[in-house]
């Protein structure tokens, strides 16, 4: 299989423009002769589906939540860039272009950043007249603030839930499309397979959540906006319902799965309190902008943080990062954190957690100020812990939070599989190795609104679709395996629960494909997940039957799909011979202890195909170009 | 620290509920949830089945978790949605009543998850500003003075967890409404259409069954995220003044 990503020709600024007036368009009349599948209704998917309903196709949207208002984009905290340069203080579209292409430290493809880049100001632009509530200034205009990975100020924001407020700004869109009859929306509903016919994504099975009935939806094209796998790692700022089930069931229809070791450690999160705990919270990064990140100089210094004397600190980020201080990317941030815990100067009953402080930002700025800023999110840590961040320092540690990785797309977010269109963090399109903060919110967006309905229609135009219906053995055969599965995971019947094998599947993963891998570790825990998934399918104990609502057969589903894809993760990880982003092998680090690439033989993309039950996938290789940003090693001191 | 739990467990919409009670033990850092998945371990462990109960983001934020303990909507804790509160705010000993939110618009499903689909609906009657993909002007072309933006974004925070109704004895859909309709009211892009919309959505939500609200100020009081009840004052006046003049409008206006 020979990988065409489909680039457009031509100087880079040119590409997307060139592109779009190439694409074969679909009359307006002919529009709705079309029928298009959304699963996923986050900022990916519910803009998807408004736009495409706006243009006059006929959309069929599912999620597993009770409304589409609750995906988990919702959860977004800090904001959402933009190179609008409204600040003047120096942004631009190449700006964000190369930040984002050094941020993830150099394996994402130019071209797409670029269009990424281009399409973040139209983004602004469709949130503020959709009535999204940003931040504003005195003078009634947009306000910005600075985050990590970059020296300007091009995020905009709606307090702390930026995410919330453009996830309702695009459901009410997308309602206003349900209401005009365009999209009909199937909430709790979740999509257990693909249907391929004649090599072309023609449909999805889906489970009914409240009366489990199992059926089919047949379509001319499917778009996937499913979100990350974060969830493979059981504790993680994700939603407790967020999986990779739609995504793998692509993928075991032949759908490549691109670099699904690329995950994102968050460094600000509220560490972990005990083995009942269901999932982490997450402290906008924003928060770095006034807090500053200290542990004691010494080790086991266990004096409460008030008490340590300002020459007793260390403030290692702003040590080792003079130029980015607080403010160095994600990955770079938490990986500094575990070491300092490592070196035993970690904080908390535990010892794995890192101050951050706000008393010089509350001094300079006053409490107002700060409460305006990050109010709510004080409120929450406030919550959780008990403890009053204006008081003391939050403790904070990192946690699995996004994942960059996920199904290989082209240059029109289509799939290996002809009419699988993949959006948002589903697809390994734009971050690389690390994703810079507020860079989801835009990406999954420009995916939506601005992307898909235009790629979308090349494909229906440039494609002969033959008439397909639920008799067809393709669909027969999904729906009888969809069901087989099903009863296998009921009729089981063993001792353990499915969350506690999630738990220690979790934990595995987190341990050994973490924050720092090495091989041995890698094919330690190969063996080890394979142990599990067997003692899985004679032991767990799925209570209930499939036919009523059933969340421990939801679970058990999802679990069952996060082992087999935990296994890809660990050989990707083990495969790729170098420290790039998030991804840290331990053999593979410069003297400073930073992420060593090796562009020679890893600048490319690393895509897998499923090969059947027992065999091993097969890796096909993308080459990287960087014709703009030169390869360098990244360094924020 | 143990507690004793009544619980109300029903199989689905079409078969009769009743309390059930149990014991658990749990500590105080527990969040309210992760006590009641320590209940369904159990229950599972014994070959019961758990607990049903919506959750999904456990951070307060996607609206999916709510149900009364002890006949508050969320619990004990002011602005706190269920997922958020910890056990810390209970002591052992307690006992404790688990009842789903309890309003016609909002059928029971199973145990404590209910059918809240009618939110869906009345924001699809009206909740939007019509703006299709494509067609916005630059984002500051329009100034919005901050005062307003900011009242904006605190009616707007609204997470449609349906406390309000659950805890409304006319089981008014109100201070939801309200908070769209002032979201969109106090913002300049949301004029054109901003007395379609109350009439619109008012008129969604007497078709789902949401009685009329009274003043009675539950909703206020339960709302995990603060929504105050001025906002329906705001959506009174905007129902008053759109009843009036509308139609009239809609008359005298052009062919179109």
């Amino acid at each position: 299989m020979t990988l065409d990503s489909r680039i457009p020709s031509g100087p880079i600024e040119q590409k997307w423009d060139r592109c779009k007036f190439e694409l074969k368009l679909v009359n307006p009349a002919n529009k709705r002769k079309f029928h298009i599948i959304v699963v996923g209704t986050g900022l990916a998917g519910g803009s998807a589906a408004a736009s495409l309903g706006e243009l006059g196709y006929n959309v069929k949207a599912f999620c597993f939540q009770d409304s589409p208002r609750r995906a988990h984009s919702i959860a977004a905290q800090g904001g959402i860039n933009a190179a609008k340069n409204y600040q003047n203080d120096g942004d631009s579209i190449y700006r964000l272009f190369y930040d984002t292409i050094k941020g993830g430290d150099f394996r994402a493809r130019e071209a797409n950043v670029y269009r990424l880049a281009q399409i973040s100001v139209n983004i602004i632009d469709q949130c503020v007249a959709q009535g999204v509530p940003f931040a504003r200034e005195y003078g009634g205009l947009l306000a910005n603030r600075s985050f990590g990975g970059a020296q300007v100020s091009r995020t905009f924001y709606a307090r702390g839930q930026t995410g919330q407020q453009l996830l309702l700004g695009c459901y009410q869109a997308l309602e206003r499309q349900v209401d005009a009859g365009r999209v009909l929306m199937f909430p709790r509903t979740e999509m257990l397979d693909l249907i391929v016919i004649n090599g072309k994504a023609r449909g999805i099975v889906t489970r009914n959540l409240i009366t489990g009935k199992i059926e089919s939806h047949l379509a001319d094209a499917v778009i996937l906006a499913t979100g990350g796998y974060g969830n493979v790692y059981y504790l993680s700022t994700n939603a407790k319902g967020s999986n990779a089930t739609a995504i793998w069931r692509a993928y075991k229809r032949g759908a490549l799965m691109a670099n699904p070791c690329f995950t994102q450690i968050h460094p600000t999160c509220i560490p972990v309190s005990g083995d009942y705990q269901s999932k982490l919270t997450l402290m906008s990064e924003s928060l770095r902008n006034d807090g500053r990140i200290w542990v004691p100089l010494k080790k086991g210094d266990k004096r409460p943080p008030t008490e340590i004397p300002e020459e007793e600190r260390d403030y290692y980020l702003e040590r080792k990062y003079p130029s980015f201080g607080n403010l160095v990317p994600r990955d770079v941030a938490s990986r500094a954190a575990k070491a300092v815990c490592d070196e035993g100067r970690g904080v908390g009953e535990t010892g794995l957690g890192v101050y951050l402080d706000f008393s010089d930002a509350i001094r300079r700025l006053g409490r107002k100020t700060i409460e305006e800023r990050y109010g709510n999110l004080f409120e929450m840590y406030e919550r959780i812990t008990g403890e009053d961040p204006y008081k003391t320092p939050m403790r904070i540690f990192p946690a699995i939070h996004y994942t960059m990785g996920g199904l290989w797309v082209d240059y029109h977010l289509m799939s290996t599989i002809p009419g699988l269109f993949v959006l948002g963090e589903a697809n390994f399109s734009d971050h690389g190795a690390n994703r810079l903060g507020a860079s989801a919110l835009m990406q999954g967006l420009a995916d939506g609104y601005f992307i898909i309905p235009y790629t979308l229609g090349d494909y229906l135009a440039n494609t002969k679709l033959e008439k397909v219906d639920d008799s067809h053995s393709a669909v027969k055969d999904a729906e009888r395996e969809v069901t087989v599965r099903i009863q296998k995971l009921l009729s089981i019947k063993g001792k353990r629960s499915v969350d506690s094998f999630h738990r220690e599947l979790g934990k595995l993963v987190w341990d050994y494909c973490g924050m720092a891998r090495n091989a041995k570790g890698l094919q330690y825990a190969m063996g080890k997940i394979a142990e599990l998934a067997e003692e899985f399918y004679h032991n767990v104990n799925v209570v209930g039957d499939g036919n009523e609502l059933n969340q421990s057969l939801e679970k058990a589903g999802r679990v069952a799909d996060f082992f087999e894809l935990a296994q890809l993760m660990c050989r990707d990880a083990l495969e790729r011979n170098e420290s790039c982003g998030g991804h840290f092998r331990e053999e593979f680090q410069t003297p400073e202890g930073e992420a060593l690439r090796d562009d020679e033989n890893y600048c490319h993309v690393a895509a897998w195909e499923y090969k059947g039950e027992g065999q091993s996938p097969v890796l096909h290789k993308e080459p990287l170009r960087f014709e703009y940003v030169h390869l360098t090693q990244r360094s924020y001191k | 620290m143990k507690l004793i739990l009544h619980i109300w467990r029903q199989k689905n919409q079409a078969s009769p509920g009743k309390m059930v009670r149990y014991e658990v033990e749990a500590n105080e850092h527990m969040s309210f949830l992760e006590m009641l998945d320590v209940l369904n371990e159990n229950l599972i462990a014994k070959g019961e089945e758990p607990v049903a109960f919506d959750h999904d983001c456990r951070e307060g934020i996607c609206g999916s978790c709510g149900f009364m303990i002890n006949g508050v909507a969320h619990g004990p804790l002011p602005n706190t949605t269920v997922c958020q509160l910890h056990m810390r705010h209970f002591k052992s000993g307690d006992e404790l009543y688990l009842e789903p939110w309890r309003a016609a618009a909002f059928p029971v499903i199973k145990d404590l998850v209910v059918d809240r689909s009618a939110f869906d609906r009345i924001i699809a009657a009206g909740g939007y500003i019509s703006v299709a993909t494509g067609s916005a002007p630059d984002g500051n072309a329009i100034p919005v003075r901050k005062q307003d933006a900011d009242l904006a974004m605190d009616a707007a925070q609204c997470i449609g967890c349906g406390a309000c109704v659950a805890a409304c004895p006319n089981a008014s859909a109100s201070l939801f409404m309200a908070a769209k309709i002032t979201h969109l009211g106090l913002l300049p892009q949301g004029q054109p259409e901003r007395k379609e919309r109350v009439l619109k959505m008012v008129a969604a939500a007497n078709r789902e069954l949401f009685g009329s609200c009274t003043n009675i100020g539950e909703c206020e009081a339960v709302c995990p995220k603060g929504i105050r009840m001025e906002f329906i004052g705001r959506m009174n006046r905007d129902y008053l003044n759109a009843s009036f003049t509308y139609q009239e409008e809609k008359e005298m206006a052009g062919v179109g």
